[in-house]
């Protein structure tokens, strides 16, 4: 099918595009991004429309609305297979393209693990049968996650890993981390870090601080974070591998990752979520059990020290780490629950009111959600995500910026329904998403 | 009169007034324990359930007797948690149990949270007899009360806090209860168990017991666990001793009318040395029969408190 | 409007009166105990106390019994009566108990009286006394020494104020 999206501010941060223009989609990949401001080209394109130039296409109107690449989140949990009752593929991939997020990874904490390039062709399968957007499984590190053993990096990757972690769990074991971050060089993958000493961690279920004590719940120091942030940057810069920091969520790992950036380290790269730079461990108040979320809430300071990096691009990526949960699982014990929030659909709302608050621009944020992670992922340089360039998947999103809506989990098309972000009002609310060519029209 | 919420879930949101109105309560329900028949006809008809999840012969026992004496029938409902078998949810087991009718489900927990979390999902009066590390509100309503009594008031007192202040559901809930009536809290103990952010909460931190113990009009020394010993918060139960034990000598330290309290169960020798948990300051077996009372007030003045 | 029933001078005479009530039914005061009702009962029980003294020239022991934990109306009430201190100066064992209130209204309460102060002991008698009866009862329950009978409608109510509460000796109707 073909696509022409008129009259919309365009923002590619892959291309410096910001401005008014229309964009023709054919055959499910981006043909041109064309400058229509001023009345001399609308004045055309609207001619165009009714002169049959555009016979066939499909007319989007996007006039007073904003059109950015389709969304890259590179931290995803599909839960498929195994915990079909969290959120399946299919359910998990509609929930991103209501967020206006067009292309996944997802971590490989499913039963089994995703230590195998069986499980690794069966999620691709899966996606591309059911899937509404683009998914790129991220394989595991060692095999069962259990911190023991590497997984066969290789095979993983033929079979279509884009990289590797062992997610929701450290690698404790310091040599086998350097091993992988090795080892993983002969595919140049993308090692992704889940950062947290468990053994200091000591079985915590939120920040450690006056809100920890006052629950009664054993805490987390951020320490526990910020020392595994240290010891990967070491052993990236001792062995030359490719490491990304997933979900920073303290001060201090914002400040080392700055300090070896600033340094040089070559090939370091961070993410944090929203709920880092919106949320703090007062949540947890009243036992809230969607507060639960590992690495835990953490204080304002560090919520601001998040910001700042953001702003300084210390971290380059707004990712999700959308885990959802059945609500059984979270209707009870705090020390029992699970962690994780429930993200996809809230992700662009919270992030964009990092502009409103002057936090970033705009296209500082989307170049974090759409330019970074596909660079990162080695999903740009065939141009195919995370930009409107030419030839690329036609992937976009058409968000309203005006209106604005309240959080209602209720609603999600995730079967997760764990947020502590309900009742928030936001702007920012994807109207149409373009996922490979297909159309999902909300409003 | 009557409390403000339909459950006892801490004193940390408990307020001032129904504080004082329980500790009022509990002097009538002392008398009724000093007579012949310590029994009254109050409760009849209303049911109280004991669900412990953790063992407890004391608080499981005072709560029983409590709810006896006050004429409800009383069910105990020991779970043992094993967290290999995965068993009936915390919130399946309530409901079942307030579907059979219970007005009182009193409840301990390992979790923290677990008595909020229930009172929250039940319309039955949910008491809080210890959540994780949470609080225990009736134990520090107990202390309270025989605080009252031997001292007149609580405004004003010395509190000296020693132990395991980090793991104790019974200090936080001194803690919160006590500050509210305007006792200056000191908490004494080793760096591992006594983190200075319970500085925020109003009271001081010592390590130096001697220090702590300067002036206190109260001395509450807590129980020690021994499995904290191999997890590295103190290298031996004797070096506690040493430093942070009870003895009639560092007893001098405080006010020459010092009153003696443990929850309870003591480990001689450990935190408390047994001629200070014998001796006449102590107050020790009062507080078990102060508890009762305590425990009948909390009861009764819940039982008023539907919508 | 409110209407003066017993004023100062009335209170004092109806006392008195029941005073002599009280020696002639028991013969004398050996072995009485008054027991005052939490808490309107308690001054008229001191007061019948000091006046039976007087006359007898004996020291009477009065007794304060608190009734809130014997009421019938526990689970129907939304908050619960206040617990007040029960205290007796004696063993009543064996004593006769004359409870003293200050209104006999429904006769509720000295239900509630007369199980409390079984549950303190085995008396070898109950008696009642009461400054005023203003009838309706609901229980088959009658005073034996009554300072006014006052026949009064459902609306109204009768209060009783003494002078140990700081406040005149009256009795009200309202």
């Amino acid at each position: 099918m073909n696509i022409l999206v008129k009259n919309a501010k365009v923002i590619d941060p892959s291309q410096g595009t910001d401005g008014i223009c229309d964009i023709t989609i054919e055959n499910g990949k981006i043909k041109e991004v064309r400058k229509s401001g001023g009345a001399e080209a609308r004045k055309k394109t609207n001619a165009d429309v009714r002169t049959s130039a555009y016979a066939g296409f499909e007319v989007i109107d996007a006039e007073g609305l904003l059109v950015v690449p389709g969304l890259v989140d590179m931290h995803v949990h599909l839960r498929e297979p195994g915990f079909e009752y969290k959120e399946t593929i299919r359910t998990g991939t509609e929930a991103a393209v209501r967020g206006g997020i067009t292309t996944v990874c997802c971590m490989p904490n499913t039963k089994p693990v995703n230590d195998n390039a069986g499980i690794t062709e069966f999620i691709i399968n899966r996606a591309a049968r059911e899937g509404a957007c683009s998914v790129y499984p991220v394989g595991a590190i060692t095999k069962g996650q259990k911190g023991e053993e590497l997984a066969e990096f290789s095979i993983m990757h033929d079979a279509g890993c884009i990289a590797f972690s062992d997610d929701g769990r450290p690698v404790m074991d310091s040599l086998l981390m350097r091993r992988a971050l090795e080892y993983s060089k002969i595919l140049k993958a993308l090692i992704i870090s889940h950062c947290e000493d468990l053994s200091l961690a000591a079985g915590g279920v939120m920040n450690e601080g006056l809100v920890s004590v006052t629950l009664g719940l054993r805490g987390i120091p951020p320490q526990a974070e910020e020392i595994m942030v240290s010891r990967d940057i070491a052993l990236a810069e001792l062995t030359g591998g490719r490491l990304h920091i997933a979900h920073v969520s303290t001060a201090g790992s914002v400040e080392i990752i700055r300090a070896a950036k600033k340094r040089g380290v070559a090939d370091i790269t961070a993410e944090t979520c929203p709920h880092y730079f919106h949320i703090t461990e007062e949540v947890a108040a009243g036992y809230n059990t969607f507060a639960r979320v590992n690495p835990p809430l953490r204080t304002r300071a560090d919520v601001e020290a998040i910001r700042q990096g953001l702003s300084d691009n210390t971290l380059d990526v707004i990712a999700t780490d959308h885990a959802p949960h059945h609500m059984d699982e979270k209707t009870v014990e705090f020390d029992n629950a699970p962690s994780g929030i429930s993200g996809l659909e809230t992700s662009l709302g919270l992030s964009m009111k990092l502009v409103e608050e002057g936090v970033l621009s705009l296209s500082q944020l989307i170049e974090k959600m759409t330019l970074n992670p596909a660079r990162i992922l080695g999903l740009l340089s065939g141009g195919t995500k995370g930009t409107l360039r030419p030839g690329a998947d036609a992937d976009l999103v058409v968000v309203n910026t005006k209106d604005e809506y309240r959080v209602d989990p209720g609603g999600f098309r995730s079967k997760g329904k764990n947020s502590p972000f309900d009742g928030w009002t936001l702007k920012a609310r994807p109207a149409i998403t373009i996922s490979n060519g297909r159309i999902f029209r909300w409003e | 009169m009557s409390l403000r919420s339909k459950d006892l879930t801490g004193l940390k949101d408990l307020s001032t007034d129904d504080i004082n109105l329980i500790i009022e309560t509990a002097a009538g329900f002392k008398d009724v324990l000093g007579r012949d028949i310590k029994k009254v006809p109050a409760l009849r008809g209303r049911t109280t359930v004991n669900l412990f999840y953790e063992p407890s012969t004391r608080t499981r026992t005072s709560f029983e007797l409590a709810a006896k004496r006050l004429s409800t029938d009383v069910i105990n409902v020991s779970v043992s948690t094993s967290s290999v078998v995965k068993g009936e949810t915390l919130k399946d087991t309530a409901r079942t149990i307030e579907a059979l009718g219970a007005d009182f489900i009193v409840v301990r927990h390992a979790c923290s949270g677990a008595a909020h979390f229930l009172a929250d999902n039940l319309g039955s009066s949910v008491i809080n007899a210890g959540d994780g590390t949470n609080e225990h509100p009736t134990q520090a309503l107990l202390d309270i009360f025989t605080i009252k009594e031997k001292k007149g008031s609580v405004a004003g007192l010395k509190v000296a806090i020693v132990g395991d202040i980090l793991h104790s559901r019974v200090a936080k809930s001194n803690i919160y209860g006590l500050t509210k009536l305007g006792a200056e809290i000191k908490l004494i103990g080793p760096p591992t168990l006594v983190p200075l952010c319970f500085g925020d909460l109003g009271p001081s931190v010592y390590y130096d017991m001697d220090e702590g113990l300067k002036d206190a009009d109260i001395v509450m020394t807590l129980r020690i666990q021994s499995e904290r010993q191999g997890k590295g918060f103190f290298p031996s139960t004797d070096e506690y001793f040493k430093n942070w034990g009870l003895t009639s000598k560092r007893l001098l330290k405080a006010k020459e009318d010092v009153m003696v309290m443990h929850p309870g169960p003591m480990n001689r020798g450990v935190e408390i040395s047994s001629d200070v948990a014998d001796g006449e300051r102590s107050v020790i077996l009062e507080q078990v029969t102060n508890g009762l009372a305590v425990r009948m007030a909390v009861l009764y003045l819940l039982s008023g408190a539907k919508q | 409007m409110p209407k003066v029933l017993l004023d100062k001078k009335d209170i004092e005479r109806a006392i008195t009166r029941m005073s002599h009530e009280i020696i002639e039914k028991n013969k004398g005061v050996s072995s009485i105990l008054l027991a005052g009702i939490q808490r309107g009962g308690v001054h008229i029980a001191r007061r019948l106390a000091s006046k039976l003294g007087l006359i007898e020239g004996t020291e009477i022991p009065v007794g304060i019994l608190d009734i809130a934990l014997y009421r019938d109306d526990i689970n129907v009430r939304k908050e619960q009566p206040v617990v007040r201190r029960t205290h007796m100066p004696a063993e009543i064992h064996g004593l006769k108990v004359v409870l003293v209130d200050d209104v006999l209204f429904t006769g509720r309460s000295i239900r509630a009286a007369m199980d409390a102060i079984m549950d303190l002991g085995r008396p070898s008698a109950v008696q009642l006394a009461v400054l005023v009866d203003r009838g309706h009862r609901e229980l088959p329950i009658k005073a034996d020494f009554v300072g006014k009978n006052i026949p009064t409608s459902l609306d109204e109510t009768v209060r009783v104020q003494l002078s140990e509460d700081g406040l005149e000796d009256m009795v009200v109707l309202e």
